[in-house]
């Protein structure tokens, strides 16, 4: 009898040994990536960085002031558009959830979330740079759209899903609206939930590089013109980090060190916000 | 003569000669009626041709076993039974006028409803939790809206509990509470007809009580329909039962009655414990 009961303890702590074991192979590479970016990329890094324009090739300095502004640029675009209407559609496939539209709608968007970037920065390729005869911001912030799209789409819904059914009753049957109980009393339940997902979305589209190559291209100079190519912070790591210039390749690094350092900051700003609700 | 049953009492079944029926449902003051009403989810028949009365200003429970049907019945009369995809024929009148004919949500408005479980909205306070209804109907002044907090929370008894923390979570207050706050939310709006559904299954005794005590006096302003489990509370605060079984009225009539001499043997085999 004894020997079954130390059996099954041993089992169970070697099971729970295993599961520490994969915690910390899945955590390793995280901090291994934030060390080696930290050690390779604070030497660039100073005030100029920040504020200066990138220098012609041979000339030790300079910034990516350039970057950062477009990068920020490009996010906004992307926000703008598929935020709204990756919410909106969450909406629209929570209230809906049986219908047959709904569910095609489901699939489409779980599709559109697996597509490669690229294919994506292809399709803003045609459908934006080709007729417009130039790389612009605007067929950047177009491509980084459509990737926000499927994430806020399913994060909304999943959210929404969660909020008891008992809430949505209780809303209906004080003489309020469908649609007003969906905005106000189903929708403020989910924030938190949905607020993941919007940082979510910024998180992968502050990181996209492939989809901008061919659509925001970058741009050495300063522009916030929005039908002009615009630099941005990961196009510029792509450039730099390629070039065969070692200085190049340290204010690749740092550049580095600020695109993960703001990703960072995104998700701590929104863990804050989202646990004072 | 004193109908108050405590303490798990079996009441004990009295001939007919021996209680008054002169007095029963009063026809002539009927707030809601139900003819032939049947109701259906998709191809179950849940609701099979009812026709009851709710009389105004009166407390009435529907009673009878767990399936029966009394919480469909409750929620056919402001049409949630729509919401979850139940279909229903038939015909409902309040003060006379179909009620099918109407949208629900001006139907919603003027019966308000009551569930099994304390469900205040978690995001809002207290006194946003009362006056949900009315912010989200239409303007009005700060000043009836802090007016309507009060009377709402006195009238549904929990005023003296929680008037100095209105702006804390309406979550954070206990099951009994947070009942009460969904009452008072419901009386916020200004319904004239109260349905609940259980209000008191996942409450304390003394929370029950609170609740009773309440309803008994709230029937003076609103017409009162409550689903109930416990036959003691049916009997301790109806005015008139009905008892349902698989989906049919099998009697309704006063509550001392049927309690205390029913026509039918099935409602006396439930009442006395025998089945259900």
């Amino acid at each position: 009898m004894m020997s079954y009961y130390k059996w099954r303890k041993f089992k169970s702590s070697a099971m729970i040994t295993l599961c520490l074991i994969s915690v910390l192979i899945a955590i390793v590479p995280l901090f291994v990536i934030l060390l080696y970016t930290i050690s390779k990329g604070v030497d660039a890094i100073s005030w100029d960085f920040f504020t200066k324009m990138p220098k012609p090739a041979g000339e030790a300095g300079g910034g990516m002031a350039n970057a950062l502004v477009g990068s920020g640029i490009l996010l906004g675009l992307g926000s703008i558009v598929g935020l709204p209407v990756g919410i909106l559609s969450g909406i629209y496939l929570s209230e809906n959830r049986n219908s047959m539209f709904a569910s095609i709608v489901r699939f489409l968007t779980e599709v559109l979330n697996g597509i490669p970037s690229i294919v994506v920065g292809v399709f803003a390729y045609g459908v934006i740079v080709v007729p417009m005869h130039r790389f612009s911001a605007i067929a950047g912030g177009f491509a980084l759209a459509i990737l926000m799209l499927p994430i806020v789409t399913r994060t909304t819904e999943e959210m929404l899903n969660l909020v008891p059914a008992s809430f949505r009753e209780a809303s209906l049957a004080l003489g309020i609206s469908k649609w007003k109980t969906t905005l106000f009393v189903i929708f403020p339940t989910a924030m938190k939930g949905v607020f993941t997902g919007i940082l979510l979305s910024i998180a992968r589209a502050a990181g996209e590089t492939a989809p901008l190559l061919f659509t925001s291209l970058g741009n050495r100079f300063w522009s916030t013109q929005l039908d002009q190519p615009i630099a941005s912070l990961t196009v510029f790591i792509y450039d730099y980090a390629k070039a065969p210039f070692d200085d190049w390749n340290r204010q690749a690094w740092a550049a580095a060190l600020v695109l993960v350092v703001i990703i960072l900051f995104i998700n701590i700003i929104f863990r804050i916000i989202s646990r004072k609700r | 003569m004193n109908i108050y049953f405590n303490g798990g009492n079996v009441p004990k079944i009295l001939k007919n000669s021996e209680i008054e029926t002169a007095d029963l449902i009063d026809k002539t003051n009927d707030k809601i009626n139900v003819n032939s009403l049947r109701a259906f989810f998709g191809k179950f028949e849940a609701i099979k041709n009812i026709t009851l009365n709710f009389s105004e200003n009166k407390i009435t429970a529907i009673i009878g076993p767990s399936g029966c049907g009394k919480s469909t019945l409750l929620r056919c009369l402001n049409r949630m039974h729509e919401e979850v995809g139940g279909t229903m024929k038939g015909e409902i009148l309040l003060d006379g006028e179909n009620i099918f004919n109407h949208d629900p949500v001006w139907l919603r408005k003027k019966i308000g409803m009551v569930f099994q479980k304390p469900n205040p909205f978690p995001t809002m306070s207290i006194a946003d939790n009362v006056t949900i209804g009315l912010r989200l109907n239409g303007r009005h002044s700060k000043r009836k809206l802090t007016e309507v907090v009060e009377s709402s929370l006195r009238q549904a008894f929990l005023w003296d509990e929680v008037k100095d923390n209105l702006k804390s979570s309406g979550a954070s207050l206990s099951g009994g509470q947070q009942q009460r706050l969904c009452i008072a939310r419901t009386l916020a709006v200004n319904p004239e007809v109260i349905l609940l559904d259980e209000p008191t299954s996942a409450l304390d005794p003394i929370s029950t009580a609170k609740i009773e005590e309440m309803l008994i006096g709230l029937k003076e302003k609103y017409t009162i329909v409550i689903v109930t489990h416990n036959m003691q509370q049916a009997a301790r605060i109806s005015d008139y039962t009905a008892f349902m079984y698989l989906g049919e009225l099998i009697e309704y009539n006063l509550t001392k009655k049927i309690f205390l001499a029913p026509d039918k043997k099935q409602t006396e085999d439930y009442i006395t414990g025998r089945f259900g």
